[in-house]
């Protein structure tokens, strides 16, 4: 099912044509009512009339986080305050939080595009779906429970906590979709287990996974477990919240809103836009938004763009799972290296414990990339009476990392549970280089 | 006719080889011989213990990358030149020993060993009618 099919299967050229008018109108907008855009594009000598097709985009300057942190609360707000009827902000972690303002326009839009998410998955009016995000400063709830309300199915404004009490209504309320964290959908199958509340018992049969990165691996988990199929729901506060993209039934990408906002993938280092289906950093830039427009928004988020027309019938460019973040990004002799790759090679080894941790050094002028990784104890049988069948092992995943990372990796093997386990994103590299 | 080995993955830093043999005296555990492979970043701790099964159950809940294998334990005289022989039969029949260690047990030497093919070995054993060593024979020396 296709929500807006005008949009979402638009021909390129019609959607060329639209992106370049849209841009032009928002890029007049933001230099007429954001004196930061305004300042950096009259430093660039770059007037809204030079901007008249989308592939002017490229004139036009980057916005980043620290723009956002610098310019906190309001000063990239486009809209004057009386528009302004809702104020979300992203979790901080260090800083100022960011602080995004939405006009009723931007509501709309943002529920139309919600919307398109959710009847790709297969939920319509007939459905009672539980928006399990956190409701709140956060975007994951009040995002989703509008995109819900505007398709007309029944929502049920769960929240995150009180678990026991949500997977009682999951059940007696015959509830058939949710939407809420991966790493929640799974503790909602730890507690059934507890409960001894079986996936029979309940009628869930779409969940919308997103605000955080995750696997197939633990898509598969989750499916098996909560008996319902999982798609990908990708978003970010600083361009909407959730609902920027979404997966069709054929799970090859998720598509984006194109419409509202603009895809770019660029080189992290040279700020270069990189051709379709090369991996780099993601931008974007929204085309139609009135409270808080941002040009060129640098996400950090790495990932490819897949153009073409989907088995699905939609024309909207799919972007690739999200491979890792930019700010990850090592350098180690001129190659770039991101601990995602890393992590990737180690879990496609059951041998291996699903923790890693790259020690980068430089000796004689060499950089050095060691990657330390731990035995699982159910793989280690007596094969490993020898250094050998164990340096055979370690080869094995040499062989594997060189093979992703273009460079070579020293292997060193850890006793199980020594690698210390992190929920921090940087956690995962020592870098004891001076340079 | 064989007997259970421990293999204990350690890395070569303080405090790992007490780790495992705390958690063995935890348990209980008499240590009848071991020897360690040692590379320049890790060992292989081989042990011949009583109650090999337990033992494993114990290690693998201290966290312990251990596992169980089998090797043969054959007892020789204890004058120069037994383990020559010993060793001699099985290379002349075209079987490579992997490793070996050995000890003494009750006046005689007894030789730990893995070949390259247990199969083969065993009929060797058989042949020649070498004295082999069970596990239950090493209960008894407590």
């Amino acid at each position: 099912m296709i929500w807006n099919p005008n949009k979402e299967c638009m021909s390129r050229d019609e959607m060329s044509a639209l992106q370049g008018k849209r841009l032009h109108k928002i890029v007049e907008y933001v230099y007429h009512n954001v004196p930061f855009y305004r300042n950096k594009l009259q430093e660039m000598d770059i007037r809204p009339d030079d901007i008249q097709t989308i592939e002017d985009i490229r004139k036009l300057p980057f916005t980043t986080k620290k723009d956002l942190r610098d310019n906190y609360p309001f000063g990239l707000q486009a809209a004057p305050q009386s528009e302004i009827i809702r104020v979300h902000a992203s979790s901080g972690t260090t800083g100022n939080p960011t602080i995004v303002g939405y006009t009723r326009k931007d509501i709309g839009v943002w529920s139309e595009c919600m919307a398109r998410c959710l009847t790709a998955y297969g939920v319509t009016r007939d459905d009672i779906f539980s928006v399990s995000y956190g409701y709140g400063l956060f975007t994951g709830g009040l995002g989703a429970h509008y995109g819900v309300e505007h398709i007309g199915a029944s929502v049920i404004p769960a929240g995150t906590g009180n678990t026991e009490k949500h997977l009682k209504l999951i059940r007696d309320l015959g509830i058939t979709g949710i939407a809420c964290t991966p790493s929640y959908a799974l503790y909602l199958a730890e507690t059934m287990d507890k409960l001894g509340i079986r996936k029979e018992d309940i009628r869930l049969r779409v969940g919308a996974f997103g605000a955080e990165p995750w696997t197939e691996n633990m898509r598969q988990e989750i499916q098996e477990r909560l008996g319902l199929k999982g798609y990908n729901l990708y978003g970010l506060s600083e361009i909407m919240g959730p609902s920027v993209s979404y997966e069709c039934q054929m799970q090859h990408g998720s598509h984006i809103c194109e419409d509202h906002f603009y895809p770019e993938i660029i080189n992290p280092v040279t700020l270069e836009p990189l051709p379709a289906g090369q991996t780099g950093e993601l931008v974007f830039t929204t085309l139609t938004k009135e409270g808080m427009p941002v040009l060129r928004y640098r996400t950090r988020d790495l990932c490819s763009l897949l153009p073409g027309t989907c088995d699905c019938g939609r024309t909207a460019v799919r972007m690739s799972r999200i491979e890792g973040r930019s700010d990850d990004m090592l350098i180690i002799r001129g190659i770039n290296v991101f601990p995602s790759q890393v992590e990737s090679v180690v879990l496609s080894m059951p041998e291996f414990a699903p923790r890693y941790m790259l020690v980068v050094d430089r000796v004689n002028n060499l950089d050095t990339l060691q990657v330390q990784v731990e035995l699982r104890q159910e793989y280690f049988t007596g094969v490993f009476d020898t250094p050998a069948a164990v340096d055979q092992l370690e080869k094995k995943l040499a062989a594997k990392l060189k093979s992703v990372l273009s460079i070579a990796a020293k292997v060193q093997l850890k006793a199980p549970n020594t690698i210390e386990r992190s929920q921090g994103k940087s956690a995962h590299v020592i870098d004891k280089r001076k340079l | 006719m064989t007997i259970h080995q421990l293999s204990i993955f350690i890395e070569n830093r303080s405090g790992t080889l007490i780790r495992v043999l705390n958690a063995l005296k935890e348990a209980n555990i008499q240590i009848i011989a071991s020897t360690i492979a040692d590379t320049a970043e890790y060992g292989i701790y081989r042990l011949i213990c009583s109650e090999p099964l337990r033992a494993c159950e114990e290690l693998k809940k201290a966290n312990i990358a251990v596992a169980l294998s089998d090797v043969f334990a054959i007892a020789i005289d204890d004058q120069p030149g037994r383990a020559a022989e010993a060793v001699k039969t099985f290379s002349e029949a075209g079987i490579s020993i992997i490793y070996m260690y050995s000890f003494l047990l009750g006046g005689k030497g007894i030789l730990i060993f893995r070949t390259d093919d247990a199969q083969r070995a065993q009929q060797i054993i058989e042949e020649r009618h070498l004295s082999v060593i069970n596990e239950s024979d090493l209960q008894h020396i407590s």
